[in-house]
């Protein structure tokens, strides 16, 4: 694969061993992990392609102790890698050979509910489905919900600012939480925001999520917990062609509804899914849409027969209301298990740029075209309601040459998404993937700054070195992305 | 009074602005100056005003997404909306009656520079949440985007979330794009007369947790619903709690008796139909209810919405105070009479007690001159917010001052 990594600090790489015994006897033996069959296991994350063994592993157990790692490594000038899952499809929890791992997966207690103020305050390593468990009883849940949510954690989202298919109404994570607590990289334990909306001064919090583990670790939050409507359920409608789906997304919220989901799958992700999910899908169609609406039952009923009436315009080829909750929950095993479906068919590398709905029928033919001219096939997955798009573009990983391919076909198709009005990631990240895609969006002024605002997290540019931007950009004070 | 330099583009602006920057001597930055009586004052050489950039050019409706020269007066982005049957569903609030400015005026830009959010924000997010992409021009002078036109986008980090909210301190905001929602096709008001503060805030709290997207909900005690223009429910003269539904006609009619029902133990409520609903919300959004007068002083306090009858208490053990309660509970205006310091060790005491923040909205000049108008921030949050200012306006060119002393 083509993406380079900053060079390892050989000084650091020479003290590995002290440095191991200093984290063991901070830490304590069992929290880290340094033989080379247990760093192998966070060799990589959602982005299999690349790999890079850690100088070490810590999984601390409370604040205080990442408080206290971090602290250490700052004094050391040793590079930090924080890690939830490490389901990142971006890269963004790639180690560095000459970085500390430092894990949340061990900090997954719910702290506090408060159903009246309708917040969870958990710790980070949670995952994400978890805070929706917890709460579910009363009828609550949390609502971003990518599809990695069994296994992906809160501090990954929190990262990330992970979006899901139900955010069309719900919002991304940064519009579900309230507070965090937060340890920067000098050590220092920052609060943020707490059970009350919209803390004051500078939305510190808001600058902090969606910063890929670049400002600091999130150990807590305060997340908003919404209650669940009364029932939800989901319709399939069938179309000939990708442009009649989009324009049926339009027609819909025209009209003034905005359904909690609007999924898009064409016909080769709508092969795949069937296969995998058996949920029903239409064999025949070259378009799908996923249509979730909620509410009481006669609401439900009201609003499907309402979009039922809109799509009849646009000559859907199915229209199938789920016929019950088992076929809901098989029409949405279907859609959240689609990237595993698809790789167990064959490797694929999955694309997440956002486009303006009203560009969809051209930006699906680019990106046909684009695959075509690799010699790449590629399964067009996406949230149709707000234009964020998956291609997977199919490969093979034991030729270098596709996999080679598939890259650059991926950073066509993204050069494709900022070109419509577009952008980058609308929900993965940049990680270390999209990296050297940033100044097709921004001019290098706007990343001076966002560089800078990095600076003053974390001045010495230990946390999560190498990603998000291009390596050969430098702050002004000098710094180099690649330190 | 200073000049008022008005820039008609983003250009202009950095025109006007670049022989300040050269001087290193700051400016004050106003849209319509609607909100110019709130925060701390300054001592500025000139007015930067972005009310001649104006104009949407962007809106694509089945895209829930528009565009709009910072200066663009919200009245005219709120008209465009509903001649779309859409809306800006944070519905902000005008601060401008309620702190002595004008009513009516204010622009999209200081609508998200000042993070400005009403009833709404309970069940849909703030302004910042709303918030897609901006351009604006920086304490250095130069031009910046960052954001987009759609809805998902963590390319880079989120510079929408950390400028709004900065009163000016930051940037000027030369243009917004932002998120749009249909409007409902009805509304309805649920209200209940009579109950106590701290069983009204316990209504809402129960309200909030039935499955019926409830969009608004208010208590206000007698003396304040007595002030509400809205004359088929001032005339009432009794403490009202009111809950908000919204969704398609049959839906609300389903959901106003299906709470009825569930919230029986509250007593009887009337049910308000749409007209009366979009008037009684529509005052709230001008904050009617707190009318300027300068024999008092107008705190905003945001908190866990079971904490908002208890912070009152504490407050009123030391002054009178007249309020009301929004988010369920968890924002209250508070009006206590005018005084050297507003209140404000009475009221930052009982915030920090029971947790949340102040923010001094109504006081006289040498009041905000005294006190802290913003919730003071921890030393590690200031140090954070320190830097920020000095990446976006090392020089403390924008509004310097206004927010704390030393950004």
């Amino acid at each position: 694969m083509t993406l380079q990594m900053p060079q390892p600090d050989r000084e650091t790489l020479n003290r590995s061993e002290d440095i191991i015994a200093d984290l063991k006897r901070i830490a304590g033996e069992e929290a880290v992990i340094a033989d080379e069959d247990g760093r192998r296991t966070f060799e990589t994350d959602g982005l299999t392609a690349y790999r890079a063994m850690p100088l070490a592993v810590v999984l601390p157990d409370t604040t205080d102790l990442v408080a206290e790692v971090l602290r250490y490594c700052h004094r050391e000038k040793i590079k930090v890698v924080a890690r939830g899952a490490g389901t990142s499809l971006c890269g963004g929890a790639l180690p560095l050979e000459d970085a500390v791992v430092v894990g949340v997966s061990r900090m997954n207690k719910v702290l506090e509910i408060d159903y009246d103020s309708r917040i969870a305050r958990v710790e980070s390593g949670i995952t994400n489905l978890a805070i929706s468990n917890a709460v579910s009883e009363e009828g609550f849940f949390y609502a971003p919900d990518p599809s990695s949510q069994l296994a992906c954690t809160l501090a990954g989202n929190l990262a990330m600012n992970s979006g899901g298919a139900h955010c069309l109404k719900y919002g991304v994570t940064t519009n579900n939480v309230l507070g965090a607590k937060v340890v920067l990289m000098d050590g220092e334990i920052l609060e943020l925001g707490g059970p009350h909306l919209d803390a004051e001064g500078y939305d510190l919090l808001g600058l902090m999520i969606g910063s890929e583990g670049q400002f600091g670790i999130i150990t807590e939050a305060t997340v908003r917990i919404l209650r669940a409507a009364e029932g939800a359920r989901p319709m399939l409608l069938g179309f000939a062609s990708s442009e009649a789906a989009g324009a049926c997304v339009s027609a819909i919220i025209a009209t003034g509804i905005i359904p909690v989901a609007i999924e898009f799958m064409d016909r080769p992700a709508i092969e795949v899914c069937e296969s995998f999910a058996k949920a029903g899908y239409p064999m025949d169609a070259e378009a799908l849409l996923i249509v979730e609406v909620e509410g009481s039952e006669e609401e439900i009923n009201d609003r499907l027969t309402q979009i039922s009436c809109i799509a009849a315009a646009y000559n859907p080829t199915t229209i199938q209301v789920s016929s019950g909750a088992t076929q809901s929950a098989k029409i949405w095993k279907g859609r959240k298990s689609a990237f595993g479906a698809i790789g167990r068919i064959s490797d694929y590398y999955c694309m997440d740029g956002t486009i303006p709905l009203s560009r969809l029928p051209e930006v699906l033919r680019g990106i046909s075209e684009i695959c075509a001219a690799h010699k790449l096939r590629v399964a067009n997955i996406f949230h149709a309601g707000d234009g964020n798009l998956h291609p997977l573009i199919l490969y093979d990983a034991n030729d270098p040459t596709s996999a080679e391919r598939a890259e650059l076909a991926g950073a066509e198709i993204l050069s494709l998404c900022v070109e419509v009005g577009g952008c980058l990631t609308g929900e993965h990240g940049v990680g270390i993937e999209k990296r050297d895609l940033m100044l097709k969006q921004f001019s290098e002024t706007d990343l001076s700054l966002q560089m800078q605002i990095k600076s003053v997290f974390d001045p010495e540019w230990l946390l999560n070195p190498g990603k998000v931007f291009p390596l050969h950009l430098t702050v002004d004070a000098g710094t180099s992305n690649a330190a | 009074m200073s000049d008022i330099l008005r820039a008609a583009t983003a250009w202009e602006l950095q025109s006007m602005l670049a022989p300040y920057v050269e001087k290193k001597v700051p400016v004050e930055i106003i849209g319509s100056g609607s909100k110019s009586r709130i925060g701390r004052p300054m001592q500025t050489a000139a007015t930067l005003s972005t009310v001649s950039m104006h104009g949407i050019w962007m809106y694509e409706p089945t895209e829930l997404v528009m565009s709009a020269h910072g200066g663009t007066p919200l009245a005219q982005i709120e008209a465009a909306l509903a001649s779309n049957n859409q809306m800006l569903a944070f519905e902000p609030t005008d601060l401008g009656p309620a702190s002595g400015g004008p009513r009516g005026t204010q622009t999209i830009a200081s609508v998200f520079a000042c993070n400005s959010s009403g009833s709404r924000r309970v069940a849909i997010g703030a302004a910042r949440d709303h918030l897609l992409g901006i351009e604006g021009v920086s304490g250095r002078g130069q031009l910046f985007n960052a954001g987009g036109r759609v809805m998902k986008n963590v390319t880079g980090y989120d510079l929408c979330r950390g400028i709004a909210g900065s009163w000016g301190t930051l940037a000027i905001l030369t243009e917004v794009t932002f998120k749009v929602l249909p409007a409902p096709e009805k509304t309805a008001t649920l209200v209940y007369h009579d109950l106590p503060d701290d069983i009204g805030v316990e209504l809402m709290c129960a309200a909030m947790r039935l499955p019926y997207e409830v969009s608004g909900t208010v208590h206000l005690p007698k003396s304040v619903a007595g002030r509400l223009e809205h004359s088929s429910l001032a005339d009432q003269c009794h403490a009202i709690t009111a809950l908000r539904i919204e969704n398609f006609e049959k839906s609300v009619d389903y959901r106003a008796q299906a709470m009825r029902e569930a919230l029986k133990v509250y007593g009887d409520p009337t049910i308000v139909g749409s007209m009366n609903s979009l008037e009684f919300w529509g005052e709230l959004r001008r904050l009617s209810v707190m009318p300027y007068d300068e024999a008092t002083c107008l705190w905003r306090v945001s908190t866990a919405p079971m904490m908002g009858p208890k912070i009152v208490a504490s407050i009123r053990r030391h002054m009178p105070a007249e309020v009301m309660y929004d988010w369920s509970g968890g924002l209250i205006w508070i009006e206590v009479p005018a005084s050297a310091d507003a209140g404000a060790s009475d009221v930052r005491r009982a915030v920090a007690v029971h947790g949340g923040h102040a923010t001094l909205i109504r006081a006289d000049q040498s009041v905000r001159a005294a006190v802290e108008v913003f919730q003071p921030q921890s030393p590690l949050a200031e140090r954070l917010m320190g830097g920020l200012k000095v990446v976006f306006d090392p020089m403390r060119m924008l509004n310097p001052g206004r927010m704390y002393a030393n950004i």
